[in-house]
Formats: structure tokens, C-alpha cells, sequence
């Protein structure tokens, strides 16, 4: 056949035909996937305990995906030398939860300020860069040191690492914004803080928004560092203990309830910006976003 | 509680408050390199309340800029704008603008777009809605409110700017090559509704276009200016009688044909003379 008879007779198929095709390709296309992700996950954790099983990597060291799993069952049927895995996970959550709205908060207002202020972004702009070039997860001992080991110095230490990712963010948002529309919204009258409230602020949710997954994840690593520092609550303290007992099983299992809420949070940050970017037109990270 | 209908309450002095009084405008910039360019050199104009003016000139020679300095946006380097009997020294209540490139809050909705200029006035919702609502149905998008500006076309996103630049019964109208990027049937509608709500409503305009047609159709006044930096060559009046109407029909008269022809003359020296310049720049 042709190339144009070709054409002709797949022009000429019934519309509905087409859309039947094209149904069962993507479905084709979602089973596959599917088959994919399976191997994968078989392929790491099939390895990993049958490699441990034959001792070729010791799993004294390095746990065993069924000693996880006996873990996170002893974690949520005996609970841990702490209280019950539900209370110590709360007070993770709570840490990283108010670390992240501490630090966003104070991200936002200040990326805000110093992007729209170029005196103020000059006088303060070094000293950023050199408070973000020093290590500050180090700062978890010093805030330990300084308030105890209570719940404030956990939230304290999540919030700083969450503040620079959003400043960042924030403070680049605003120097990206429009001009022309800063203009329109000047010409019809608008106040310094009304040119905030109708064209920066807007603008610049693009870039905050899209800071606040990688800012959660830190929420949650200040949290759990400051705990395995000190603590008397909280999964970085079951961490820290299981490490003490030579115990990768139990660390591992803390890895996963971790990643199960961070999951959780991330799937709500996700319903946010959907929401708050709704004016946003349909584009590429939305359609194939992993 | 808002004055929208009837436009124009006769106050007193009302009519000189809409005068556009350009003295030697001149705008020097500072390049990247530190050196100076001067974008318009000694612009002396006047629009008198309630004239149609139309400014064209070759492409670079300020026109934009002019625009700019009478809408305070930008302060002159020397020389004068005053609107009314006040200088010009910062954003003048009053003026409207629709921009060169479009600037639609991408994040409002339609009705959002609109109805911002009269909440800025400090006017309540529910009466700035129902002046936004008003104004679409004028401008023939009526039941789009909801929808975002991505969502509708270029000529759509130009009657959103037309609405949002006159909700507010401006005085003054300064338009940057409004229908610039349209197909020359929408363009033809715009134009013929824009007249109409002049009409209405009666501002001065300064209308910047590079389309001499649209020009002559609309203006009781054309401005040439000179190439970069820009200055005024020529000023022709237009007496054509008003209402015009249509502006399809308009464009076939005896009178049109000569203005336009005169206009060209005008123009045509400048145009070219930009072009050899660019070109030597370039070369
Ligand atoms: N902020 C600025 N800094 C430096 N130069 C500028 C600035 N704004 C405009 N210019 C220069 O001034 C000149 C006039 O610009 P303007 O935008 O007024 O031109 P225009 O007549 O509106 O052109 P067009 O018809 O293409 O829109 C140009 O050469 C431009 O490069
Ligand atoms: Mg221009």
C-alpha cells in the first residue's frame, strides 16, 4: 500500500474507532508502567534480602527488608522504650510541621522585603550568602544546648533550614515579576503595599510554592537531626537509640514511617498549589509531573 | 456613587482638566555602558480636552517613551508634561493606559482584570462588580468573567484591557499600539467600538500607532515625529466630520485618501531615514 492510500484508510476509520484505539494504547501504556515499577521495587528489595540472606553483605550492618518488616510491626504493636510509636511520631510531626510554617513564614515576608527593596537587599544580601555558606545544621547543638531538649529548639532548627530555601525562592520571585504589570497596577493608583497585594505577591507564589516541596523535606530533616542530638520524644530519638543497640533494622523502619508521612504532606503541598495556581496555564510540569 | 453615566457632569473647569500641555520634553536613558542616549529631544505638544490624538513615527523614536513621561511613570530629564493646570510629577489620577505589551493580570480572572481599577479607588465590591460585569457586556465579552486571561484570544484580551482602561472614566487615555497584534477584521471591530465609547465618555486620547490607516480613521489630530531621537515633524489636523461611524466605510472617502497620502509624504522620509540608520549600525 501507498503512503497516501495508507492515509486515506486510516482518515476514513470511524471517529469512534480511533478513540478506541487510542483508549486501549493508554492503557497498554499504564499496565506496562505498572509491570515496570513492580520489577523495580521487586529487583531492590528481592536483592537486598536475598544478598543478606546468602551473607554476602552483612545484615548486621546493612538490616534485612524482613527484619524491617518485624521492626515496624514491633514499633506499632510494642511500641518503642519511649512510648508508643504514635506519640513519638506526633512529636516529629508537630516539630517539623511548626519548623515548616516558622520557616516559611518568615522566608516569604523576608524574600518579599528584600526583593522589592534594593536598599535593603544590598545591606543584607552578603550577609545572607554567608550565613547560607556556613553549616547550619550545626546550629542544631547550639540550640540544644540553649534551650533544652524539648520541642523548641527541634522546631527552631527545621525552620532555619526551611527559611533559606523559601527566601530564595520568595526574594527571586519578586525580582522576576513583570514590570509592565507592575506599571499597570502603578498607572491605576496602587499603593507600595497594594502593588505587593495584587501583582508581587501573586507572582512570586509561583516560585514560593514551588520551593515548599524541597523546604518540607528539610522541615523534617531539622526535626530529625535536632532529636538525634537530644532528645526525649520523637522518631530521631528511636533512631539514635537503635543505633546505640546496633539495631539497622529499627532505623530503617523509622526511614519508612518518615517517608509515609513526607509523602502524605507532599500530596497536600501538591493540592495547594493547585488550587492557589489555578490561573496557571496547563503546561508541561503539570501534564508529565513525576 | 461612582460617576460612570452620564460621563462628563458639566463641573466647572472640568473641560481644562483633561488638557494634555507637552513643553520640551526631552528623555535621556543611561545605556548598559554609561553612556547617555537620548530617546526623545524637545516634544512640544498639546491635546486639547476631549481630542482624539494620534502619534506616529518610525519604530525607536520614543513615542512609547513620550507616553511614559505623561503618564508619570517616568520623570522628564527636562521640559515639561502638565495635565490640566498641574505638572505632571508622579502617577496622575485620572489617566489610563493600555500598554504596548499586554498586561492582563495573568492570576485574575476576567472580572478580576476589570474590576481592579475601581477597588483601588477604594470603590466597594459589590458596586465595583457590578460595574465590571457592566463594562464586559459593553465590550462584548459577557459571560467570560470567570475565566482566566490565557483562556481567551488576543483580540478578547485587548476588549479585557479596553474595559479595564475605561471602567474608570478616565479623563485622559493614553493607548501604546492597542491593536497592534490583530487581524485586520478584529482590528476594524475594535476600532469602531472604541470610537463609540469615546463618544460616550469623551477623554483625551494619545493613541500610538504605526498604522496610518487606523490613524487617520480615528483622530481629529496626527502627530508625526522625527526619527530616533524623536521630536515632532508635522501635526496635521483631520476634519473629518464626527460621528465616523465605521471605520471600513470611512476609509474609501476622497478626504481620507488625501490625508493619508499627506501623512505618508511626511512619514516616509523618516521611516526610511531609521531604516539606513539601523542598517549602518548594523553593518
Ligand atoms: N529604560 C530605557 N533605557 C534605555 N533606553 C531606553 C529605555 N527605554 C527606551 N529606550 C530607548 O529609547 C528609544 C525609544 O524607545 P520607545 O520604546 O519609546 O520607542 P517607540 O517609538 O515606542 O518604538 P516602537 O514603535 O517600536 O514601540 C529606543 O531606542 C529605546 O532603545
Ligand atoms: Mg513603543
Amino acid at each position: 500500500m501507498t503512503a497516501a492510500a495508507l492515509r486515506r484508510t486510516v482518515t476514513q476509520a470511524p471517529a469512534t474507532n480511533l478513540q478506541l484505539a487510542a483508549h486501549r494504547a493508554r492503557v497498554r501504556r499504564t499496565v506496562w508502567i505498572w509491570l515496570g515499577q513492580f520489577f523495580v521495587a521487586l529487583f531492590v528489595i528481592g536483592g537486598w534480602q536475598w544478598f543478606t540472606a546468602a551473607g554476602w553483605v552483612d545484615k548486621f550492618f546493612f538490616g534485612q527488608p524482613t527484619g524491617i518488616w518485624n521492626s515496624l510491626v514491633h514499633l506499632f504493636t510494642v511500641g518503642t522504650a519511649f512510648g508508643s510509636i504514635w506519640e513519638n511520631l506526633w512529636v516529629t510531626v508537630q516539630e517539623a510541621l511548626l519548623g515548616f510554617l516558622l520557616g516559611t513564614g518568615a522566608g516569604v515576608v523576608a524574600g518579599i522585603l528584600l526583593g522589592s527593596n534594593r536598599y535593603l537587599a544590598s545591606v543584607f544580601g552578603p550577609y545572607i550568602k554567608i550565613v547560607n555558606s556556613v553549616p547550619r545544621i550545626v546550629l542544631g547543638s547550639i540550640f540544644i544546648v540553649a534551650f533544652g531538649l524539648g520541642v523548641f529548639p527541634k522546631v527552631l532548627l527545621a525552620a532555619v533550614l526551611v527559611f533559606f530555601v523559601v527566601f530564595f525562592n520568595a526574594f527571586q520571585g519578586v525580582r522576576e515579576v513583570d514590570q509592565n504589570l507592575v506599571a499597570n497596577v502603578r498607572v491605576l493608583g496602587a499603593s507600595p503595599l497594594q502593588v505587593a497585594r495584587h501583582v508581587t505577591i501573586p507572582s512570586a507564589m509561583t516560585w514560593i510554592i514551588a520551593s515548599l516541596h524541597t523546604a518540607f523535606g528539610f522541615a523534617i530533616i531539622g526535626a530529625l537531626v535536632a532529636e538525634v542530638l537530644g532528645a526525649t520524644h520523637g522518631i530521631g530519638l528511636i533512631i539514635s537509640q537503635a543505633q546505640g543497640n546496633f539495631d539497622p533494622d529499627t532505623v530503617f523502619a523509622c526511614m519508612v514511617i518518615t517517608s509515609v508521612f513526607t509523602l502524605l504532606a507532599e500530596y497536600l503541598i501538591t493540592l495547594l498549589e493547585r488550587s492557589i495556581l489555578r490561573w496557571r496555564p496547563p503546561n508541561r510540569s503539570e501534564s508529565q509531573a513525576i | 456613587m461612582v460617576e460612570t453615566s452620564p460621563p462628563h457632569v458639566a463641573k466647572p473647569g472640568a473641560e481644562d482638566a483633561a488638557r494634555i500641555n507637552i513643553v520640551g520634553l526631552s528623555k535621556r536613558y543611561l545605556t548598559p555602558k554609561g553612556e547617555v542616549f537620548t530617546a526623545i529631544h524637545d516634544v512640544t505638544l498639546t491635546v486639547e480636552p476631549g481630542q482624539f490624538c494620534a502619534i506616529v513615527g518610525p519604530t525607536g523614536c520614543g513615542k512609547s517613551t513620550t507616553l511614559a513621561q505623561v503618564s508619570g511613570l517616568e520623570q522628564p530629564s527636562s521640559g515639561s508634561v502638565s495635565v490640566g493646570n498641574h505638572i505632571v510629577d508622579g502617577i496622575t489620577n485620572g489617566v489610563s493606559y493600555m500598554f504596548q505589551a499586554d498586561a492582563l493580570f495573568p492570576w485574575k480572572s476576567v472580572l478580576g482584570n476589570v474590576m481592579i481599577g475601581p477597588l483601588l479607588l477604594g470603590t466597594p465590591k459589590v458596586e465595583a462588580t457590578r460595574l465590571a460585569k457592566d463594562w464586559l457586556r459593553r465590550v462584548g465579552l459577557a459571560g467570560f468573567e470567570d475565566r482566566f486571561p490565557h483562556q481567551l484570544s488576543g483580540g478578547m484580551r485587548k476588549r479585557v484591557a479596553m474595559a479595564a482602561a475605561l471602567i474608570n472614566n478616565p479623563r485622559i487615555l493614553l493607548m501604546d499600539e492597542p491593536f497592534g497584534a490583530l487581524d485586520v477584521q478584529t482590528k476594524a471591530i475594535m476600532q469602531t467600538e472604541l470610537l463609540q465609547l469615546w463618544e460616550e465618555l469623551r477623554p483625551s486620547v494619545l493613541f500610538i500607532t504605526h498604522d496610518l490607516d487606523e490613524a487617520v480613521a480615528l483622530s481629529d489630530r496626527v502627530v508625526i515625529m522625527t526619527s530616533s531621537p524623536g521630536s515632532v515633524k508635522d501635526i496635521f489636523d483631520i476634519d473629518l466630520p464626527r460621528p465616523r461611524g465605521d471605520v471600513q466605510h470611512i476609509r474609501h472617502e476622497q478626504r481620507f485618501l488625501e490625508l493619508q497620502g499627506q501623512i505618508w509624504e511626511s512619514l516616509k522620509d523618516e521611516v526610511t531615514r531609521a531604516y539606513e540608520r539601523s542598517a549602518a549600525v548594523a553593518a
